[in-house]
């Protein structure tokens, strides 16, 4: 048992042993795997969208390319960004963070992780469905990751299986959420006072709120469609007198929140980053925490502003518009904080930095065309192009990705006792934040320009654009391919990591790496903040 | 009971009481997103109240309020005695306990069985949700859409019911084997937050449903 040398990857041994670990550490690395496998498979759809796109005229069929569409995107968003942050990383560190052996309900961790497996599983069969159950392997839904009514009404064994798969995988998500609330109201170390407890636990709790408060509503919303499907309800058929647009209003009260459900995580580890590099205190600790807590309460009041031209009426517009912009506010007061945080700094240009800068750039430009999307007069003209499409890449793909890989780099010591090769990751920093400008940048342009986004096809004249970001997503492909190998190459044959590779100063790093099973020989008693550099 | 009391938290709490505040605090945040889930049933019943008030009123008419007011009855029974099942175990008194817990379990069964002569009877009458609705509209052309209504709101409480007895019988078969007592019964209470959840539901499904 506990000896020298003991540590949560080797006290216990076999596959069983992982499989019901109740350890938060093990339960984090279960969703490092498995969110790999579908960040990998997500983006092999993503760039058979983008093959589709790279010339005018078909190089699939458009019932395939619709497919690649709704794949991507329900791959993207409900298993791999939505679960990325929190399950992985705010599972393996966020105990280690206030001082605590493990999260408050370790079962309920791990039946978050089965639950995860079981949307994941349904929507894996749903590729093999069509109209039927049985339908071979071209098949699986073609709604997009909206499912928007009245297509997705249309009764298709694939559309409901692929929603019901979001159903499950948001258990997962609510069991996460209920999980690190309890966890940090309850479990902090002596003197880890609620302002003491380092910003990224404050971005996970206000994630985890939303989880808990908006998955339910998505949930119940796309069992009612897979119930419109098998009973025809009517909630959202017109021709039983029902409102299709009140799916659009009951699908983003949920999707709307989780898009900061994606992002706030994100700027936590952003958070971690700029103050560990700069080796200074975090400029504005409390405004960055609460304006996380800012946002999580905002998230609730925009969903409008996906409407605006759906039948919504103009004062509910002109509400919706108003309450977006106010999103922006919080949003820049996290932006100067790190700005002013890298000021006078002694920025060391580790990897993991390198990402935290490209976050820094990347996100900037997704939350400014944000304000250009939620301004109506403009709205008009974008909506359902692709600028929108370039706009949530920059957020979501920009910003939690980058804090992904950055927040991945910076705790790979922590996680598994190795180093990595540090110029190869830069490297794979290079490929991936060139190949994404390259992507997405030219989008805004063909947004503007009014190619409509989700069409399989387009006018000639988008051609060169086009082939520009098609060209870019293969660099991004082969940045992450990079990526994996920096992961496998150092897992494997990294040089031992010592407790505290960069001089952080957070309590994940006053334990051994990789941490003892139960994180703390002695919990410790914390008497200063998380950031005390200078 | 002598060493028998002691309860063995978790590794990673300080003390019983420890663990039960964090595992009373979980139950409650959980069932914020039941609250958030029937939420949108109720947002949607708004709606199209709104939009169809004379038609809801006419549907209502299908539901005999007697039956559900009898099975309000019989789940505010069932909330008091949930509340006994939870004392009884803090004071240890083991029978009292688990006879509570099971007249809660027949409660829950009363109403089950209530709900499901409701149902037969309204399938009969071929008042079904939306497009399997066949019985006389009388005018009222969105009819289907009250009775989708009734059956997605008190099916999705009924599948909670259901959850809920099956939780019932899950801790009272460790009330049986002596496992609760003053210093241990925090599943007792947390499913009991549950079932008072499922029962405050159905406090606001039956004058919505029915009385309206």
């Amino acid at each position: 048992m506990a000896g020298a040398g003991s540590n949560y990857l080797n006290h216990e041994k076999g596959i069983m042993s992982w499989l019901t670990s109740r350890d938060h550490k093990r339960i984090g690395l279960l969703y490092f795997y498995t969110v790999g496998f579908f960040f990998l498979l997500g983006g092999i759809f993503a760039m058979l969208i983008r093959t589709e796109l790279f010339s005018a005229g078909m190089q699939f069929t458009p019932e395939l390319y619709n497919r690649f569409m709704t794949y991507h995107g329900v791959i993207m968003v409900f298993f791999v960004i939505i679960p990325g942050i929190p399950a992985i990383l705010g599972n393996i560190i966020m105990p280690l963070q206030i001082g605590a052996r493990d999260v408050a309900f370790p079962l309920v961790n791990l039946m978050s992780w089965y639950c995860y497996i079981a949307g994941a599983a349904l929507g894996v069969a749903s590729l093999f469905m069509g109209e039927t159950v049985l339908w071979g392997i071209f098949g699986g839904a073609d709604t997009g990751w909206t499912f928007y009514t009245p297509y997705s009404i249309k009764f298709s064994a694939a559309n409901i299986t692929a929603a019901f798969a979001a159903f499950v995988a948001g258990f997962s998500s609510i069991l996460t959420g209920v999980n690190f609330v309890a966890t940090v109201h309850k479990l902090r170390c002596p003197g880890m006072t609620m302002n003491r407890i380092p910003l990224f636990v404050w971005a996970l709790y206000a994630t985890a709120i939303l989880q808990v408060l908006a998955t339910p509503v998505v949930g119940i919303t796309v069992a009612l469609l897979a119930m419109e499907n098998i009973f025809g309800i009517g909630f959202f058929d017109p021709e039983l007198g029902g409102d299709p647009v009140l799916f659009q209003h009951f699908f983003w009260f949920y999707s709307h929140p989780a898009v900061y459900i994606m992002i706030l995580p994100a700027m936590g580890v952003i958070s971690e980053l700029i103050t560990a590099f700069s080796k200074k205190t975090i400029f504005g600790y409390t405004a960055i925490a609460y304006s996380s807590l800012a946002i999580a309460g905002v998230s609730f009041l925009v969903w409008g502003h996906h409407m605006y031209v759906s039948s919504q009426s103009e004062i509910a517009g002109l509400v919706f518009s108003i309450l977006t912009m106010f999103v922006g506010v919080p949003t820049a007061i996290k932006l100067f904080n790190w700005l002013a945080t890298l000021y006078k700094g002694s920025i060391q240009m580790q990897s993991p930095m390198l990402y935290a800068l490209g976050f820094l750039f990347i996100f900037t430009i997704g939350g400014v065309t944000g304000i250009f999307l939620a301004t109506i007069a403009t709205d008009v003209h974008f909506h359902d192009t692709y600028f929108v499409v370039a706009h949530f890449h920059y957020v979501m793909v920009g910003g939690t990705l980058m804090a992904i890989m950055g927040g991945a780099l910076y705790w790979f010591p922590k996680i598994t006792g190795k180093m990595f090769n540090e110029s190869i990751a830069r490297m794979s920093f290079v490929f991936i934040f060139v190949g994404f400008n390259v992507t997405f940048f030219p989008q805004f342009i063909l947004g503007a320009m009014g190619m409509p986004r989700r069409y399989a096809d387009y006018l000639p004249a988008f051609e060169s654009l086009n082939r520009i970001s098609s060209l870019g997503s293969y660099v991004i492909g082969f940045g992450f391919i990079i990526a994996l190998y920096v992961f496998i190459n150092g897992w494997r044959k990294g040089a031992p990591a010592p407790a505290n590779p960069w001089g952080a100063k957070t309590l994940e790093w006053t334990v051994p790496s990789p941490p003892p099973h139960e994180n703390f020989d002695k919990i410790p008693t914390v008497t200063a903040g998380p950031y005390e550099y200078r | 009971m002598s060493t028998g009391n002691t309860h063995h938290y978790a590794h990673h709490f300080e003390s019983a009481e420890h663990e039960y505040e964090s595992s009373k605090q979980g139950v409650w945040i959980f069932l914020t997103s039941e609250i958030l889930m029937f939420g949108v049933l109720f947002v949607g019943y708004m709606i199209y109240h709104h939009m169809y008030p004379e038609m809801f009123k006419y549907g209502a008419k299908a539901l005999d309020w007697r039956l559900g007011a009898l099975n309000t009855v019989v789940l505010l029974t069932s909330s008091l005695t949930m509340v006994l099942g939870v004392h009884y175990c803090q004071v240890n008194n083991k029978q009292k306990a688990v006879m509570n817990l099971a007249i809660t379990i027949a409660c829950g069964a009363i109403f089950m069985v209530v709900k499901y002569f409701e149902y037969s009877h309204k399938i009969h009458a071929g008042k079904l949700p939306g497009m399997w609705f066949t019985a006389d509209t009388h005018g009222f052309e969105n009819l289907p859409l009250y009775f989708s209504f009734y059956f997605m709101m008190t099916g999705l409480h009924g599948i909670h019911v259901l959850a809920g007895m099956c939780l019932i019988l899950w801790v009272l078969i460790r009330a049986n084997r002596g496992e609760f007592n003053e210093n241990y019964y925090t599943p007792v209470e947390g499913v009991g937050l549950f079932w008072h959840l499922v029962d405050l539901i159905w406090i606001f499904l039956f004058p919505l449903l029915y009385l309206v």
